[in-house]
């Protein structure tokens, strides 16, 4: 489905070049780095929800043989509440607190101490003998609980229209005027939904492996999302320089958005300083569930009005997301996200970040996005039947396209989400029988959504070796195949079989600064970057040329791995090679590369349309998802296999939230369920198989016509299996995840 | 606090590790055995990512005593490939791009082989179930499914 | 650091002595499929591990003379999978064992281990109940055998004196005519613990039912064997009216509890849903002999 098809690498399924490693089990993932001498690092958190620290002990922790350093809060930098220090999304007077409890501790699990010790057993003792004296606070979890008039504040900083608050901050998109809108709407649906807590769920759980020397001279390897964020944040909470710090990825075991923040790798600097050791430190699984940045749970209320022949002129929606014990709920997401599928006069959408005593959230994969989409595909879908109108129908009627003025801001530019709308439609599953198997119903859901992207700062180099290959350093870490795109792209602009590219992700001391991996913005900023230090090579490479020529560069062409004289008219010379401009570079010139680093910009939003049936056992309230189809404006598939492979894993992680993910907690404020037991995520037999239209319609702003991919597959999913399932029942669920014992309950009407 | 002495059998070779008595294997192959290739995902034996042939049965390390490997056959990732030589397995996985992050690939891998070697000819249900306790987070299983019926097919072919 | 010691010993006799002498610090080990877990949890610090799968006794499956079987107690799933005849005889239990954890677990994982962790929702417990079958178990004053449903005595806890090993199962020969099935309710497609489970085993003789007995897990304290619900087959040709009537008997026996993994009112109202499924399948098997 390539627009342009002849391309010799871009488009093609070809070998990742991480790919034998992994499969052989060769990788390096932070927790299999080792040093000599290491030790190992262990914390302590708290057991209370919500509680003043009255004292910490560690004396008899330092005294048990084998320990070698411990670490508490008044080794972390403090950053006042007063004066916000913003790194990227995250303010760095919450990250401070989050990493280790300062004079509360603000949930189960939330560290207050850390000890590294020879082996993780000792460390672990010592852990057991910090004496910590707490008093125990009133605590909320649910944001109901926490925004009664008498819910217990967490900080008495925080105030929300003149009075303490567990409101942490409310943001507002409006268009046009909303009363008047529904004034025009001659039918009306409002709905409230929930939906609970979920985890990132990677499978890999946070590590770090962390060296200082007696200079202050840092070396950290971790699983991370960003190894600039994590020197960033390593600096600012340590107080080392960032020049001293050295933060090198490792192969990273899934992040999704958890792993955009740091939670060990300064606790593990602070211990390795103090100790003059390596320091280890990897979570537990119990450790991941409990106390990393699952998201938020939420409370939302949709109200979306039409004419009688299906034009949307209204559509409003409150959202309440939970933010933890720490504010920074992704309410941006929900907020302007919504609603923008779709051209809509009149539109107000708000969203409140709601604080209460649970672990602060981290992003996870297009973070606010999902919440806000679910209820509002929900809604359409109940709109599409009270028109009796086709729900891909009222959607096309109402699309969003070139033109269309977004609620939160821009005008869209050409984006597809038009072609992913008529893609489902004229899909086969669309039109598909519904099966009639004994004893269970059957029924189909569609549901579309949209997710920002994002561009940011990216750095690369490409080097050309003496023996004429390439070597490409970018700085993201690979969550999702970017380094295969980049091979490909790469290897189409100099026109080399791909094999002869070798892409890496250099540390923050051997590229230069390079943004996140998130935002769905990886392949977007390092192509550019990338494409851009190619081209200064091939300006390069055609210099070299014209000089052993002895004509002018203009008159060289650089194609299919060599220069040509550009026209007969330049002269009649053999091809060079590279690897043969290679050979003569030190005589012609010196080495060949060139880097890149850029603020890049234009970066457009995705849009994706999903068709969802399922199979519903009517006795036991067993949902089945039999079959999906997820069509996406994916811009250009560099990698048709990574890019499915992202609509898939986001289709897998919108089912498990829609049927069995959920944070489940005890009477005493604790998780319940913080292992892969009893937080359901899906397995391999839960699911069919994942069915992917890739529309391209290119970024006009991108050198290859690329888009975000990663993000917006998870954000209609929750709703089109929620619209599946009422096609197949007659009912609606207004609250996740639609467990069996919910869909018994609402079959047998208790819901 | 004396370590017990294990003289076992690992992809093939002798080899021979102090443990204390409650470590389990995986403990064992990612520490003194230097085998990082089984990965810990959670150590309670519900994600797979550890899993490892002993004696011919999948199983997973997390949830064996190293002190059981005595005297076994002990298989893992690392002994799948021959030299530079990929398992048709590895390698379809890499044709297939049934792999993204890679932290479950190992299990995947390890899990799916001892699959094709009991049943040559399984069902897509029959894969997805085998599978079940090998969890991806990031491919919703589909590529990887695909590769395993796809390398069954293909090793039947070249059997014949 | 640890003062924990692991013991594979060869014999019974050994096995028993180092047990009872350590106490309440020691832990039998199978297939270490929950051991294991607890121990990482630190919800259990044994002093001694008694790894069991050394002696023959434990792991083996032998037909008895007058048409049983006897298996250990540290035969894994896989292994039973694997013999010639004992899931043509008694498909249900093994497909109950068999439904336990992953493959990987089935690799390890052991009825006896199951039996003995005493978890209300062990998957083997309900399907050996409603099978008839027994235990043998042996301590420092001798071997004797007690039905598998006298087992468990609550969450966690056993009926088993200190000092016994269970030994083996052993499941009484099969008269014509006879089936079972064991089917469990669970959110996903594996890999959850059961939130109800149901093993029904019954015998036909020209389409009425003879003899029927039903074990329900994770609805009590401890595994159900449910008397009223085999009285309302017994004797019936397992229509409607037999089979809701056992269904309710099975629903009125629940005492279940409100946990992560289901509600009293869910439990209670699948419990029913499962019987009628269950001796559907059982029926069919029986048919079939």
């Amino acid at each position: 489905m390539n627009v342009i098809t002849n391309n010799k690498w871009i488009g093609q399924r070809t070998i990742r070049p991480d790919g034998a490693d992994k499969v052989t089990g060769r990788a390096a993932f932070a927790a299999d780095t080792n040093m000599p001498g290491m030790i190992w690092g262990k914390i302590l958190r708290s057991p209370h929800p919500h509680a003043r620290i009255k004292s910490i002990d560690t004396s008899k922790a330092l005294a048990l043989p084998g320990v070698k350093a411990v670490v508490t809060s008044r080794d972390i930098v403090d950053f006042p509440v007063d004066k916000s220090v913003m790194l990227g999304i995250q303010d760095m007077r919450w990250m401070c607190r989050n990493v280790m409890a300062r004079d509360k501790a603000l949930f189960p699990g939330h560290p207050v101490a850390a000890v590294a010790a020879t082996t993780e057993a000792i460390a672990e003792k010592a852990c057991a003998l910090i004496e910590v004296t707490y008093e125990v606070l009133p605590w909320s979890i649910e944001i109901d609980d926490a925004l009664k008039p008498d819910a217990p504040i967490l900080h008495d900083f925080m105030k929300f229209e003149g009075k303490p608050s567990n409101i942490g901050g409310r943001i507002e998109v409006k268009k046009g005027d909303i009363a008047q809108g529904f004034k025009e709407a001659e039918i009306v649906v409002e709905r409230s939904f929930t939906t609970r807590p979920v985890h990132q769920g990677y499978i890999e759980p946070h590590a770090c492996l962390v060296s200082v020397g007696a200079d202050n001279k840092t070396t950290i390897w971790s699983s991370s999302q960003g190894q600039f964020m994590v020197r960033a944040m390593t600096a600012h909470l340590t107080g080392i320089p960032q020049s001293d710090i050295r933060a090198i990825p490792a192969e990273i075991g899934g992040g999704f958005g958890g792993k955009t923040i740091v939670y060990l790798e300064p606790l593990a600097t602070l211990l390795a300083k103090k100790s003059g050791r390596p320091v280890k430190m990897v979570m537990t699984r119990e450790e991941v569930m409990r106390a990393t940045g699952p998201t938020s749970g939420s409370k939302s209320t949709v109200k979306i009005g039409a004419t009688k022949d299906g034009r949307i002129v209204a559509a409003q929606g409150t959202f309440y997301l939970q933010a933890g014990a720490l504010p920074g709920s992704p309410i941006r997401g929900a907020v302007g996200c919504s609603f923008s599928p779709y051209d809509i006069p009149h539109v107000l959408s708000v969203g409140f970040d709601v604080l209460s005593n649970r672990s602060k959230v981290a992003a996870y994969r297009a973070p606010g996005a999902p919440i806000g989409a679910y209820a509002v595909e929900c809604v359409l879908d109940e709109l599409a039947e009270a028109l009796d109108m086709d729900p891909l129908e009222l959607r096309l009627k109402n699309a969003a396209r070139q033109g269309t003025k977004a609620a939160f801001g821009p005008v869209f530019p050409r984006i597809g989400y038009v072609e992913t709308l008529q893609a489902a439609k004229a899909h086969p599953h669309y039109s598909a029988p519904l099966g009639k198997l004994q004893g269970k119903l059957q029924g189909r859901g569609v549901a579309s959504g949209f997710w920002f992207n994002a561009g940011g700062e990216s750095s690369a180099q490409v080097n050309i070796t003496e023996d004429g290959n390439v070597v490409v350093t970018t700085g993201h870490p690979d969550i999702g195949g970017s380094r295969a795109a980049i091979a490909n792209i790469c290897a189409e602009l100099l026109g080399i079989d791909y094999r002869r590219v070798s892409v890496l992700i250099g540390d923050t001391a051997t590229i230069g600064f390079s943004n996140l991996t998130g935002g769905s913005r990886v392949l977007f900023a390092s192509a550019m970057v990338v494409t851009q230090s190619a081209e200064k090579v091939i300006t390069t490479l055609r210099e070299r040329a014209a000089k052993i020529w002895e004509i002018d560069p203009e008159a060289v062409k650089w194609e299919n791995g060599a220069a040509h004289p550009a026209s007969p008219n330049a002269g009649q010379f053999e091809p060079l090679t590279l690897a043969e401009l290679a050979a003569k570079a030190p005589q012609m010139g010196g080495p060949i590369g060139a880097g890149v680093q850029l603020n890049t910009e234009g970066a457009e939003g995705g849009f994706g349309t999903h068709i969802c049936d399922v199979e519903v056992d009517p006795e036991l309230g067993i949902v089945r998802v039999i079959r999906y189809t997820a069509v996406q404006d994916v811009g250009r598939a560099i990698h048709p296999g990574y890019v499915e492979g992202q609509m898939q894993g986001g289709v897998a992680q919108g089912i498990g939230w829609a049927l069995n993910e959920e944070y489940i907690y005890t009477k005493d404020g604790k998780v319940d369920n913080p292992g892969f037991l009893d937080y359901r995520m899906p397995v391999c037999s839960d699911l069919p198989m994942i069915d992917t239209v890739m529309v391209e319609v290119p970024n006009p702003k991108h050198p290859q016509g690329v888009k975000g991919v990663g993000e917006v597959p998870l954000v209609p999913v929750m709703a089109a299996v929620a619209n599946a399932i009422h096609n197949a029942l007659g009912q609606r669920f207004y609250s996740l995840p639609m467990s069996p014992p919910k869909v018994l309950a609402v079959l047998e009407g208790e819901g | 606090m004396t370590k017990l002495h294990v003289s076992t059998t690992i992809n093939g070779e002798p080899a021979e590790f102090l443990c204390e008595p409650d470590d389990t294997m995986l403990d064992a192959l990612r520490g003194p055995l230097g085998l990082t290739g089984s990965k810990e995902g959670c150590s309670s034996g519900d994600c797979g990512a550890c899993s490892i042939m002993l004696d011919d049965r999948l199983v997973c390390s997390c949830l064996m005593l190293s002190a059981e490997a005595e005297g076994r056959e002990i298989r893992t990732i690392e002994g799948m490939a021959h030299g530079d030589h990929l398992h048709p397995l590895q390698q379809k996985f890499l044709e297939l791009a049934a792999l993204q992050c890679g932290i479950c690939t190992s299990g995947m891998l390890v899990a799916s082989d001892a699959l094709l070697q009991k049943n040559p000819r399984p069902s897509e249900e029959e894969v997805r179930f085998w599978l079940a306790g090998n969890l991806c987070r990031c491919t919703g299983y589909d590529k990887i499914v695909r590769a395993v019926l796809e390398t069954a097919a293909d090793m039947r072919e070249a059997a014949q | 650091m640890t003062d924990i010691r692991y013991l594979a010993p060869r014999t019974l006799d050994e096995a028993i002595s180092a047990f009872a002498a350590a106490g309440s610090a020691a832990r039998i080990m199978a297939g270490g499929t929950d051991l294991l877990v607890q121990m990482r949890s630190g919800a259990v610090r044994p002093g001694l591990i008694v790894d069991i799968k050394k002696i023959a006794e434990m792991t083996a499956i032998e037909e008895t003379a007058d048409g049983g079987f006897r298996v250990g107690a540290a035969v894994s799933g896989a292994v039973l999978a694997e013999h010639a005849r004992f899931g043509k005889v008694w498909p249900g239990v093994l497909e109950a064992i068999n439904l336990i954890g992953s493959t990987q677990v089935q690799g390890r994982a052991s009825a006896g281990g199951n039996l003995c962790n005493g978890s209300p929702a062990g998957d083997s417990v309900p399907a050996l109940v409603a099978a008839g079958a027994s235990v043998t178990l042996q301590g420092p004053n001798g071997r004797r055998q007690m039905p598998v449903e006298k087992v468990p005595a609550g969450p966690g806890r056993t009926n088993l004196l200190p000092g016994e090993i269970l030994v083996s199962f052993t499941l009484p020969p099969r008269p014509p005519g006879s089936g079972d099935a064991y089917l469990r309710m669970i959110p996903r497609t594996e890999m959850d613990i059961a939130v109800v489970g149901c093993g029904v085993s019954l015998t036909l003789k020209d389409g009425v039912c003879t003899a029927a007995r039903v074990g329900l897990g994770a609805v009590a304290p401890t595994v159900l064997l449910v008397e009223p619900a085999a009285k309302a087959l017994i004797g019936s040709k397992l229509d409607d009216a037999a089979l809701n009537a056992a269904a309710s008997a099975c629903s009125a026996a629940c005492r279940p509890i409100d946990d992560k993994r289901g509600t009293i009112a869910y439990r209670t109202k699948i419990a029913g849903v499962l019987l009628k499924r269950t001796a559907a399948i059982a029926a069919h098997r029986a048919g079939g002999n």
